[in-house]
C-alpha cells in the first residue's frame, strides 16, 4: 500500500565487506531443500522454454518446403489447392476463420463469464455459491468431443430457428446477412458452442478473481453509500480486470485450438465473409489440419505444418497482447 | 449540517454471539466523541452500526435503535446506502481504490449512483475536499497519479477527502491514526478539529492522550471476559472521563493500571 524504498530484504547485515562475501559464498544463507527447491524451479522454468523452442523449430523446419514451394508445386501436391495462389493467400482465410470463431466465442463468453462468476461471488447465498462454483469446475471438466457432439446434435437444431429469425428480420446488420444454412452448420453455430466450451474456464478463473478482491476495498465503496453492483463496479471490477483479461484469454486460448467441436459441427469453405450464418464459408486452422492430416502425403504435410505455425504464431500474440493489456496499467493494478 | 445521534438499547451480534450489549448513549452534532477501551469490547463493531456496516459482515445483526434526529436508521423503510450515504467512515487502514487517480478517488463517492457532475464543479469539488483534509497542496500536482502511491498518512487523509466530499452529516473514524506516524498523526489531529465545525465526530482510538486532545465526550467501553459481550461502563466529558471517572474501570484504564 505504502510507498516501498526500504532496502531489499535479504540486504546483508552491516559488517566487514570480507565476511559478507564469505558466508555469502560459503551457502549460509541457502541450504538443502531451498537449494534444491531453487533447482527444480529453475529447471522446470527452462524446460518450458525448451519444449516452446523445440514446437517452434519443428514448425519452421517442416513447414519451410511449403513456405518456400511455388504456388504451381503446391497446387500439384495438394489437395483441393486452388491454381497461381500463394501460400499466405491460401493460409489467409483459414486464420480468418480461426479468429473469426474464437473472437466471437470470446464476446459471446465473456460476459456471460463474468456475470456467473460474479453471481457465484458477490450475489448468491454461500450455500448457493459453493454448489455452483462446484458445478462450473465440473463443467471445465468435460472432453470437447462431448461438446462437439451436443452441439451438433442438441444445440445446432435448437440454434437454427433463431439463425432463421435474424437471417429474416435482421439481415440489414451486415453479420446476419446473407443466405442462412438451412443445416446450422455455420460459423455462428461453431461460435455459441466454442462460447460453452470457453465458459467454465473463464467462469471458474474470474471467480477466483472475484473473491479475492480485499475486503477493504469492498467497504470503502458501501461506506460512500454505494448499492451491491456500485460496489462491485467501483471496488470489484477494477481489482479482477487483469484477472479477467487471463482469464479470457485462456478461453481465447482454448478457443482457438479447439478442434473436434468445429470438425463435427462447420461446414468448411475458404473465404473471407462475414456472414456468419451461412455454412460452407469458413474453416479453422486446427479443424483443417485434423481433417486433411490423415490423408496427406509430401509437400501437403508441410503445408499443414506451415498453416500449423500460423496458429502458433496467433497463439503466442495473443498471449503477448493479454499481458500488455495487463501491464498496460500496472500502476493503477492494486499490485503496489 | 451536522447530526445528532441517540443510540437506544442497541444489542449487537455476529451470528448467535452476542458482542455488545444494551448501549444507549447520545451523540452530540458538532462536536467529537471519542470510543476507547481495551481490545475486543466492542468499539469497531458499535461504531459499524451507525451507518448499518455492521450488517455488511454475514450473519450479524442488531437489535435496538440508532436513531439520527430522531429517524431510526435501523426502520423498516430506511435504505442503508442512503443511511451510509449521511454517515461517513474512515477506516482503521487507509483504503484508496488502488485502480484510481486521486482525483477519482475523491470524486469516487459523488460519482456513485450515475450521478452526473460537470467538469468544473469536480474541480472545484476536489479542491475543496482534498483542502478540507489538509492534503491539496501535496497532492495538487499529481492528481491523475494513482491514490495508492502516497504515503500511509497522505493516503488516510485522501480517504478523509473522499468521505467528506459526499457531504455528510457525521464521520465516522475507526483508529485513524494507528498506521500512521506522530507527524501524520498530528495532521489528522488538526483536521478532525477543523472538520468538527461542520460535522459530527465519532472517533475509536487507542491513545489516550489521543482521546484527550481531540475529543469533546469520551465514551468508555469494556468487557469482562472472553465471550462475554460488551459493554458502555460510562460516557462524559472527556475532561471529567480522565479526571474524575464515576467508575472504577475507567479510572484504572485511562491511568493505565489495566489489566
Ligand atoms: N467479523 C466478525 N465475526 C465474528 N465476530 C467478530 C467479528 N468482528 C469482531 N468480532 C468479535 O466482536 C467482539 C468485538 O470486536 P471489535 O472489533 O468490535 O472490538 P474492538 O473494541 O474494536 O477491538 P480493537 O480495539 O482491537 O479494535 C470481539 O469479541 C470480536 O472477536
Ligand atoms: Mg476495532
Amino acid at each position: 500500500m505504502t510507498i516501498t524504498d526500504s532496502p531489499p530484504s535479504g540486504e546483508a547485515p552491516p559488517g566487514p565487506r570480507g565476511r559478507v562475501v564469505r558466508r555469502r559464498a560459503s551457502g549460509d544463507t541457502e541450504r538443502g531443500f531451498s537449494r534444491i527447491f531453487r533447482w527444480i524451479a529453475t529447471g522446470a522454468g527452462a524446460l518450458i522454454l525448451a519444449v516452446l523452442a523445440a514446437v517452434a523449430l519443428f514448425l519452421i523446419a517442416r513447414g519451410w518446403p511449403a513456405i518456400t514451394a511455388t504456388p504451381a508445386e503446391l497446387a500439384d501436391s495438394v489437395p483441393r489447392y486452388p491454381d497461381d495462389t500463394s501460400l499466405v493467400a491460401y493460409v489467409g482465410p483459414l486464420v480468418f476463420g480461426t479468429l473469426l470463431a474464437a473472437v466471437l466465442a470470446l464476446l459471446l463468453a465473456t460476459p456471460v463469464g463474468m456475470g456467473i462468476a460474479l453471481f457465484i461471488s458477490h450475489y448468491a447465498p454461500r450455500r448457493l455459491a459453493q454448489g455452483l462454483g462446484y458445478l462450473v469446475d465440473l463443467l471445465a471438466a468435460i472432453p470437447s468431443v462431448i461438446y462437439g457432439l451436443w452441439g451438433f446434435l442438441v444445440l445446432a437444431p435448437v440454434l437454427k430457428p433463431v439463425w432463421f429469425w435474424l437471417g429474416e428480420n435482421a439481415s440489414w446488420f451486415p453479420l446476419f446477412a446473407g443466405k442462412v444454412s438451412a443445416t446450422g452448420k455455420s460459423i455462428a453455430t461453431v461460435a455459441v458452442v466454442l462460447a460453452v466450451m470457453v465458459l467454465p474456464i473463464i467462469t471458474a478463473v474470474s471467480r477466483e478473481v472475484f473473491l479475492q478482491t480485499p475486503k477493504l476495498h469492498e467497504e470503502a465503496a458501501l461506506a460512500l453509500g454505494a448499492t451491491r453492483w456500485e460496489m462491485v463496479r467501483t471496488a470489484v471490477l477494477p481489482f479482477g480486470r487483469s484477472g479477467v483479461i487471463s482469464a479470457a484469454m485462456l478461453g481465447l486460448g482454448r478457443a482457438l485450438g479447439e478442434t473436434m467441436a468445429v470438425l463435427m459441427i462447420l461446414s468448411p469453405g475458404f473465404t473471407y465473409s462475414l456472414h456468419l450464418l451461412e455454412a460452407g464459408n469458413h474453416q479453422t486452422i486446427a479443424a483443417y489440419i485434423a481433417n486433411d492430416f490423415p490423408e496427406a502425403s509430401g509437400l501437403a504435410v508441410n503445408t499443414l505444418i506451415a498453416t500449423g505455425l500460423a496458429l502458433f504464431v496467433i497463439t503466442l500474440a495473443v498471449n503477448m497482447l493479454a499481458r500488455w493489456i495487463v501491464a498496460r496499467r500496472k500502476e493503477f493494478s492494486g499490485a503496489n | 449540517m451536522s447530526k445528532r445521534i441517540d443510540a437506544k438499547d442497541v444489542n449487537i451480534y455476529y451470528g448467535d454471539f452476542r458482542a455488545v450489549e444494551s448501549v444507549s448513549m447520545t451523540i452530540e452534532p458538532r462536536s467529537v466523541t471519542a470510543f476507547i477501551g481495551p481490545s475486543g469490547c466492542g468499539k469497531t463493531t458499535f461504531l459499524r452500526t451507525l451507518n448499518r456496516m455492521h450488517e455488511v459482515v454475514p450473519g450479524a445483526h442488531v437489535e435496538g435503535k440508532v436513531e439520527l434526529e430522531g429517524v431510526d436508521l435501523y426502520g423498516p423503510d430506511v435504505d442503508p446506502v442512503a443511511v451510509r450515504r449521511t454517515i461517513g467512515m474512515v477506516f482503521q487502514r487507509p483504503n484508496p481504490f488502488p485502480t484510481m487517480s486521486i482525483r477519482d478517488n475523491v470524486l469516487a463517492g459523488v460519482k456513485l449512483n450515475n450521478r452526473r457532475i460537470s467538469k468544473s464543479d469536480a474541480d472545484e469539488l476536489v479542491e475543496s475536499s482534498l483542502r478540507g483534509a489538509n492534503l491539496w497542496s501535496e497532492v495538487k500536482d499529481r492528481l491523475d497519479k494513482p491514490g495508492s502511491g502516497l504515503s500511509g498518512g497522505q493516503q488516510q487523509r485522501l480517504c478523509i477527502a473522499r468521505t467528506i466530499a459526499v457531504r455528510p452529516e457525521v464521520v465516522l473514524m475507526d483508529e485513524p491514526c494507528s498506521a500512521l506516524d506522530p507527524i501524520s498523526t498530528l495532521a489528522i489531529e488538526d483536521l478532525i478539529q477543523e472538520l468538527k465545525k461542520d460535522y459530527t465526530i465519532v472517533i475509536v482510538t487507542h491513545n489516550m492522550q489521543q482521546a484527550a486532545r481531540v475529543s469533546d465526550r469520551t465514551a468508555f467501553f469494556n468487557i469482562a471476559g472472553t465471550g462475554k459481550p460488551g459493554k458502555l461502563i460510562e460516557m462524559d466529558d472527556t475532561a471529567t472521563i480522565f479526571s474524575s471517572p464515576r467508575e472504577k474501570d475507567t479510572e484504572d484504564y485511562v491511568s493505565g493500571r489495566f489489566g
